[in-house]
């Protein structure tokens, strides 16, 4: 994985000492906090519920165990002992002080990390496939090209103050792991002709008005990659709607221009930005993607796994995912246990699965946006062993995809920005399906629920999801169907009426009941959905 | 009722005012009446407060209650952690918020 040079490390290590003293002029009144706000916020500290939140970036949700050893002991140390893992591939804690911030920063940055860029109207943290260089599904890793954009992007002068928050995420396989065509940029490195390229899809998006990003470019030379995107952000920061927060992402623009003018628009920008010389040489690409070379692995190392103990081999069915090299595996550390809160780990928790990198998966960790942890290259005659403690540490539940896999944002119980509380929902509905029979009877299903219509929960992406609303003060709960992140993107459908606290569990069970009663042979909750429309839903819903 | 909360600069915690100074306990919260927007000025500039505001509450037999659910999440802590709210050892303290 990436390690800082001289540069990236001064950088950081700048913009510490300057925060820190951003934060004494502000402890000693030097500032106003209508001042200090925007200066907290490039770094990461928000004002929330309860105390201040610090949300940590983790370039596409890669980290080694040192990076995780530090997040578990900025949890213990700094915060409550637990940290959140985000949608966004971060980490976020929730009882920060001010006059810790400083110091938090600079741990964060004695291991190559920090909180730069994951607020404000700028490029946020680069997100990808969590099974980038591991998967057998990938045509190269993406990585390499993901922290490309992460180092143009990072203090890009010009792209500090965009019209509003602006996200990428890159990924190398058809199977999209990552959400791709619901970002702001989505890059898909293929392949055509026997070279790799990269198809750009922009204007993608969730929150109050959710829209798939439309092919805008099927093939940009990897060369062209950096000028192309910055053609791309250029006729947005142009253009975007600056007078009305709610219409200033650029799945607006595109979707007011029509794809065709906005290409239009980026090939003639890109003209000139091809000019100006900005793309690195092949040499620089060449030494960061040095730094993702793949770790060796031993492709004779055994295929065979003993499953004679049943609980692991329920695991080992449901969370462990083929890796491209023979005699391994890719394991998906579910942060879901029944009634627990999604995302959640305590400092041990985290302790444990940095220990478990360094001993077991060539010192790597990975989030994803499904609130999960992976580790990426696992030999498969190690799988028993890395069971058996994720099991004592309460993280072997095996539910990876399953409907208690949820997606929860922190919702009411933490966000200032929340109209319902999420994570009581989830836990309600966890604990209704937590017969793992049952949960496997109904296969694939992901369920997403967000407290607002941020969607920071994504549930317009979400087979079924769930949006938290404020009615008259109380909370109630929208239900969607249909939604889906993946390569079959699609957007949900609100049912209709939305329902209580307990209302929408009771809904959800009528309508995975309906699944039930209407899917046929290998059909997924999705697909039926898909083929028999929402009527039969609707009906078995309100009756 | 009108109540004046916010967060507390250093901490972050969530604060209310008790007529003559800062709690985080919402049973000691004072109603500020009509006054609510001079105390908020005078105390956001002395910096005995953070982005401070003033809400709707109650009266209630066991002390001030804020209208909104969003502030009595405030004052008491996440409903799914009991454990991290003012009141870890009162297993019903969240009927309160709900």
């Amino acid at each position: 994985m990436y390690k800082y040079d001289e540069y990236d490390q001064a950088m950081v290590e700048a913009r510490v000492a300057e925060f820190s003293d951003q934060v004494r002029r502000r402890l000693a009144g030097e500032i106003t906090e209508d001042q200090f706000k925007p200066l907290r916020l490039m770094n990461g500290l928000y004002l929330q519920l309860h105390a201040y939140m610090l949300r940590v970036a983790v370039p596409y949700g890669t980290l080694d165990s040192r990076q995780m050893r530090m997040l578990a002991h900025i949890a213990r140390t700094y915060d409550r002992d637990y940290g959140h893992f985000t949608t966004r591939q971060n980490i976020q804690y929730n009882w920060i002080k001010l006059e810790d911030a400083p110091a938090i920063l600079a741990d964060l940055a004695s291991v190559e990390m920090h909180a730069i860029q994951t607020s404000g109207n700028c490029i946020r943290n680069i997100s990808s496939d969590q099974w980038a260089g591991a998967a057998a599904d990938e045509i190269t890793d993406p990585r390499p090209w993901a922290e490309l954009l992460r180092q143009w992007s990072s203090f890009h002068p010009e792209f500090s103050y965009l019209p509003r928050k602006f996200k990428i995420a890159v990924i190398a396989a058809d199977e999209d792991r990552a959400a791709m065509r619901l970002h702001d940029i989505g890059i898909q490195i293929v392949e055509k002709d026997g070279q790799h390229g990269a198809a750009f899809y922009v204007g993608g998006g969730m929150g109050r008005t959710p829209m798939i990003a439309p092919l805008i470019k099927d093939f940009v030379p990897l060369d062209d990659l950096l000028s192309y995107t910055e053609a791309c952000l250029r006729v947005y920061n142009r253009y975007g709607r600056r007078d009305n927060i709610y219409k200033a992402r650029i799945k607006i623009l595109i979707h007011e221009l029509g794809a065709d003018e906005y290409r239009r628009q980026v090939e003639e920008e890109f003209a000139h930005v091809k000019t100006l010389g900005i793309d690195p040489p092949r040499a620089e690409f060449d030494r960061i993607a040095a730094q993702f070379a793949p770790p060796p692995l031993d492709a004779s190392a055994p295929d065979a796994v003993d499953r004679s103990d049943p609980d692991f081999a329920v695991w080992l069915d449901q969370n462990v995912a083929a890796h491209k090299v023979p005699g391994h595996a890719i394991i998906n550390i579910s942060l879901k246990p029944v009634g627990g809160i999604p995302g959640d780990a305590s400092s041990a928790q985290i302790d444990l699965m940095a220990d478990l990198a360094e001993t077991y998966s060539h010192d790597e960790l990975r989030v994803t946006h499904a609130q999960n942890i992976v580790l990426p290259h696992v030999r498969k005659a190690d799988l028993y062993a890395i069971w058996q403690k994720l099991d004592e540490a309460g993280l072997a539940t095996p539910n990876l995809d399953l409907i208690s896999d949820i997606i929860a944002c922190p919702g009411l119980d933490y966000c200032s920005l929340a109209n319902a509380r999420s994570i009581p929902v989830a836990q309600k509905i966890a604990t209704r399906f937590a017969d793992l029979g049952r949960q496997k009877e109904l296969g694939e299903l992901k369920l997403k629920i967000s407290g607002c219509i941020n969607a920071c929960g994504h549930h317009h992406a979400g087979h079924i999801g769930i949006l938290g609303v404020d009615r008259k003060g109380t909370e109630n709960y929208q239900l969607l169907l249909g939604g889906s992140g993946a390569e079959d993107v699609s957007l949900g459908t609100i049912t209709g009426p939305g329902f209580d606290e307990d209302g929408i569990v009771d809904a959800i069970e009528r309508v995975t009941d309906k699944y039930l009663s209407e899917r046929t042979e290998g059909e997924r909750f999705v697909d039926t959905f898909r083929r028999v429309g929402m009527a039969p839903f609707k009906e078995a819903i309100y009756g | 009722m009108k109540l004046l909360t916010g967060n507390d600069l250093k901490t972050g915690f969530v604060t209310w005012w008790t007529g003559a100074d800062w709690s985080i306990h919402i049973e000691d919260a004072a109603d500020v009446g009509e006054n609510g927007d001079a105390i908020l000025a005078v105390e956001e500039a002395a910096r005995r407060v953070n982005a401070p505001y003033i809400i709707a509450g109650e009266m209630t037999p066991d002390g001030p209650r804020p209208a909104h659910i969003k502030d009595r999440i405030r004052a008491l802590g996440p409903t799914v952690r009991p454990d991290l709210t003012l009141k870890p050892a009162d297993p019903t303290a969240g009927d309160w918020v709900i």
